[in-house]
């Protein structure tokens, strides 16, 4: 175990909602080649409403894997995977794609807006694709933005924006359809370390306000900040508890 | 159903923002759609122009008149089936119209001999070689639908007694007096004197090989006095109901063979031609073009398709990331499979326009330069050029459209 830090003072923590993700006795296996690559050797780990967790671990750990696994944008070769009670292992592509779009909000390392796109635009996209009219696509999108602070940069292009600012976007655009959860893979891993903190601040604020934040990290400061910590290594989890 | 909407005008924005974004590549990829919507335009422009301007020939021969001839029209292999039959003598079309007068209800309505050979025609020092001179009755007037520009046709009174007068058609007539005015000018017509008593108004010519306007119209009885009639003469029968040309065919071979005195089962010695043979005849000539043209524009579009396949490869493979980003945001498998498609069918889109513009141009331009040939531009091109487009788009953009539609999205999120 690594030693927990005593969290800061004053720090909130939510209690539990019902249950979101609930993973059991989880495996996955690539091939690559001759071999036979065991990515995940049976993970179980629950996921409640409100919680602020963290997935950490080295590279090989499974902890990628576990992630497109929680993001829906893979399926387990084995175990069981349930979504709001509902079993993902078996959806075809179709079908996960709904789900991401309804109920996780992606934000990427490499923030992955779409380039020729305004921020208003990139932010829009997930509503297109849940079906959204154009003038309630905009309102919700422009509050989106201004959630996060870019109510001024509406008409920006990424190439326009700071790293922060761009990552700030692609928050708004994974908050922008009330998605069960928010998925963050190293979403600080691309900017310094200043932008970092900022970006973890407005984490903290998105979970005080309700959201459900699931950050993938190899960053131990990154990590702390959540309030439970999962931590991977060859396809197992070697630990899952709480920060104190 | 709304969603597809919204994902539609969606794609719509993005190919246009990436057709943008690439200027030259997508001119360039265009391009090959640009020379095939061409091709595709301007075949149809000739073939409606062909049919347009045999239509209009057609008409100037008439479609309620059949011909009495010797030979059918069009040539045929066993010549020496015909070359013995009688000639056709305009003493016939009298017999023919005591026949028609005494049949009731008869579909035929008239028969006009028609004599004709080339002549030479004069007025003082001007001169017209290869003048169709045509020598028939006053009936001839019931035959065309010609107005005159100026004087009339020869009376039955003129055209009984031989006298010596003569229409001429416009070419000749402009070319023998200019501008002054024709009527009772003296010219002479392979070398005898007539005078002339009308013009008729301009019409152009058979398929731009042979002209209306290039003629002279004779009493019969004066051309028999001066030019042989020995060779035979036609003779041209006007019907009655356009609609029944195959019944009042069959009445005229009755009325022929009694003319003629056949008997039964004997093989009728004549021919009767009409107008409908030369719609025969020119259909082979249509489809070869229509071959020929398909075969052009199916290999400049086929070309086209490829550089458009090879784009939206291009495209599909630059964009993996995003291809990834956007299916973990939510989009289907046939949201990104319509975003390429209609990436594809946009640029041949505006190939296809550009295409019709271009042709368009050529077309006003041939016309200008060239008001013989028969060129014609119309809507229904532009709805087979777009129809064409849009099929070029999707054929080739579906190969690699279906192929990131497939994309894993872990895959192709990773991709850098």
């Amino acid at each position: 175990m690594i030693p927990s830090q005593v969290p800061a003072a004053g720090r909130l923590t939510r209690p539990a909602g019902p249950l979101v993700i609930d993973i059991a006795g989880v495996t996955k296996l690539y091939e690559m080649g001759e071999e036979t690559i065991h990515a995940l050797r049976g993970v179980s780990v629950q996921i409640h409403r409100n919680e602020y967790l963290a997935i950490m671990g080295p590279s090989g750990s499974g902890k990628s894997t576990l992630m497109n696994m929680l993001g829906c944008l893979d399926t387990p070769t084995a175990g069981r995977y349930e979504f709001n009670g509902k079993s993902v292992a078996s959806m075809i592509d179709d079908e996960l794609a709904d789900i991401r779009n309804r109920e996780i909000g992606f934000v990427f390392q490499t923030f992955n807006l779409l380039p020729r796109s305004t921020a208003l635009a990139n932010v829009e996209l997930p509503l297109i694709y849940a079906g959204y009219a154009p003038a309630e696509r905009r309102a919700r999108a422009i509050h989106a933005l201004e959630n996060v602070g870019l109510g001024s940069r509406l008409h920006h292009k990424p190439n326009e924006l700071s790293g922060g600012q761009r990552q700030r976007v692609a928050i708004a655009r994974a908050l922008v359809n009330s998605p069960s959860i928010i998925l963050a893979d190293e979403p600080t891993g691309n900017l310094d370390s200043k932008t970092g903190v900022e970006i973890m601040a407005l984490f903290e604020q998105l979970y005080e306000q309700g959201n459900t934040l699931i950050v993938v990290t190899h960053e131990e400061d990154i990590a702390r900040h959540a309030r439970r910590i999962v931590r991977l290594r060859d396809g197992l989890i070697e630990s899952d508890g709480s920060v104190y | 159903m709304k969603r597809l909407l919204y994902e539609l005008t969606e794609s719509f924005r993005i190919a246009f923002a990436q057709i943008r974004a690439n200027k030259l590549r997508s001119v360039l990829t265009a391009l090959g759609v640009i020379i095939g919507i061409v091709a595709v335009t301007l075949m149809g422009t000739a073939i409606r122009g062909i049919d347009t301007g045999f239509n209009k020939s057609l008409a100037m021969l008439g479609d309620d008149v059949l011909y009495v001839q010797k030979w059918p029209w069009g040539g045929v292999e066993d010549w020496w089936n015909y070359a013995n039959r009688p000639p056709i003598r305009p003493e016939d079309a009298d017999k023919l119209n005591h026949i028609i007068e005494q049949t009731p209800n008869s579909l035929l309505e008239v028969a006009v001999p028609v004599s004709t050979r080339g002549n030479s025609v004069k007025a003082g020092e001007n001169k017209v070689s290869g003048v169709f001179t045509i020598g028939t009755t006053a009936d001839y007037g019931r035959l065309i639908s010609a107005d005159f520009s100026e004087g009339r046709l020869f009376n039955d009174t003129e055209a009984a007694g031989g006298r010596p007068v003569c229409v001429l058609g416009f070419d000749v007539a402009e070319a023998l007096f200019q501008n002054r005015s024709s009527i009772d000018q003296t010219v002479m017509i392979g070398g005898h004197p007539f005078t002339v008593i009308g013009v008729v108004a301009k019409q152009g010519s058979f398929l731009g090989l042979f002209s209306f306007d290039n003629q002279a119209i004779l009493p019969l009885e004066a051309f028999r006095k001066y030019f042989s009639v020995r060779r035979g003469a036609e003779i041209r029968v006007k019907i009655t109901d356009k609609t029944r040309v195959a019944d009042a065919r069959e009445e005229l071979t009755g009325a022929m063979r009694r003319v003629r005195a056949q008997l039964p089962g004997e093989r009728d010695n004549f021919n009767i031609n009409e107008q409908g043979a030369f719609k025969a005849q020119l259909d082979p000539i249509k489809q070869g073009i229509a071959l020929a043209g398909l075969f052009i524009t199916g290999l400049s579009l086929f070309v086209g398709a490829i550089g458009i396949m090879n784009i939206t490869f291009v495209s599909v493979k630059e964009r993996t990331k995003e291809i990834g980003t956007r299916k973990a945001l939510g989009a289907r498998r046939r949201t990104i499979l319509l975003q390429f498609l209609i990436e594809a069918v946009s640029i041949c889109l505006i190939g296809g326009f550009v295409g019709l513009g271009l042709t368009y141009g050529l077309v006003l331009a041939v016309g200008a330069a060239f008001p013989a040939i028969p060129v014609e531009f119309s809507v229904s091109l532009v709805f087979i050029s777009m129809a064409v487009s849009i099929l070029t788009g999707i054929i080739s953009g579906f190969a690699p459209a279906w192929g990131a539609s497939r994309l894993d999205p872990v895959v192709a999120l990773r991709y850098e």
